[in-house]
């Protein structure tokens, strides 16, 4: 166990690392859902596409994928500052200028999905 | 004495500095990881409000959706597109193979060296198949 712990290191342990790989399947199987639907469109336009997402399971689907994406990139881009970004002040405005636009992003998508 | 000069020539790679990445000559597996790390800032940076944006536009309303059409159709939303899409093909393909070698599948010297090689090779492939079909050949 490490004693120099600082407020922006990693959680020292594997819940990140495992979040990382299981929203990487999660997106890859939400990426293969969506291909499926988009091949056996026999026609696509403004109707069959916002009628694909007009559906409750491809809404489900669509926010789980947001969420394990929002999730995987947090992960992603923290290493990124942990690797190259030293001073523990300017890690930390990134990291939380990150999680806003993750936020952000995630409520946007909620946003498009509710209107459909 | 022309021993010491010799020795005093060689270059000497402590820290690989910013300076140096050039002439740093990495092995394919380090392509494809430094590419994997490249590729997800790009994702992160403009994929996802590239891609909300168009979300948004192609499920809004038949008008916004003509303005999506209208977007994916020029040369410059072509253009983010083909980058994107690399990026997303190369990030996915060598997510594939890093979830691989999590599972110890391929971890010996000669069988990682050949998946990065298949790696950086279908991710490409891929990308030039969606660039032909995005600038309409097939």
């Amino acid at each position: 166990m490490t004693t120099n712990r600082i407020v922006v290191g990693a959680h020292y342990g594997l819940r990140d690392w495992l979040a990382q790989r299981i929203s990487a399947v999660v997106l890859l199987v939400y990426i293969l859902i969506l291909l499926g639907a988009v091949v056996f469109t026999p026609e696509l336009n403004y109707f069959t596409w916002a009628g694909l997402f007009a559906n409750v399971w491809m809404k489900v689907a669509t926010l789980m994928a947001v969420f394990a994406l929002m999730w995987h990139a947090w992960v992603g881009i923290r290493d990124i500052y942990m690797d190259y970004i030293k001073p523990t002040g300017v890690r930390l405005v990134l990291q939380v200028l990150t999680v806003v636009a993750l936020a952000g992003y995630a409520f946007w998508a909620v946003i498009i999905l509710w209107r459909v | 004495m022309t021993d010491l000069a010799a020795r005093k020539a060689r270059p000497q790679y402590r820290n690989i500095g910013v300076s140096q990445i050039l002439s740093y000559r990495l092995p394919v597996a380090g392509i494809v990881s430094i590419l994997h790390r490249i590729s997800g800032a790009l994702l992160f940076l403009f994929g996802i409000p590239f891609f909300l944006y168009l979300l948004q536009q192609s499920l809004t309303s038949e008008l916004s959706f003509i303005n999506y059409s209208a977007i994916v159709g020029s040369v410059l939303g072509k253009l983010v597109l083909l980058v994107l899409g690399w990026a997303f093909l190369h990030h996915a393909i060598a997510g594939i193979r890093y979830l691989l070698l999590d599972r110890h599948v391929g971890i010996e010297k000669a069988s990682s060296h050949l998946s990065a090689q298949i790696a950086l090779g279908v991710s490409l492939l891929l990308t030039l198949v969606f660039a032909l079909k995005l600038f309409g050949v097939f």
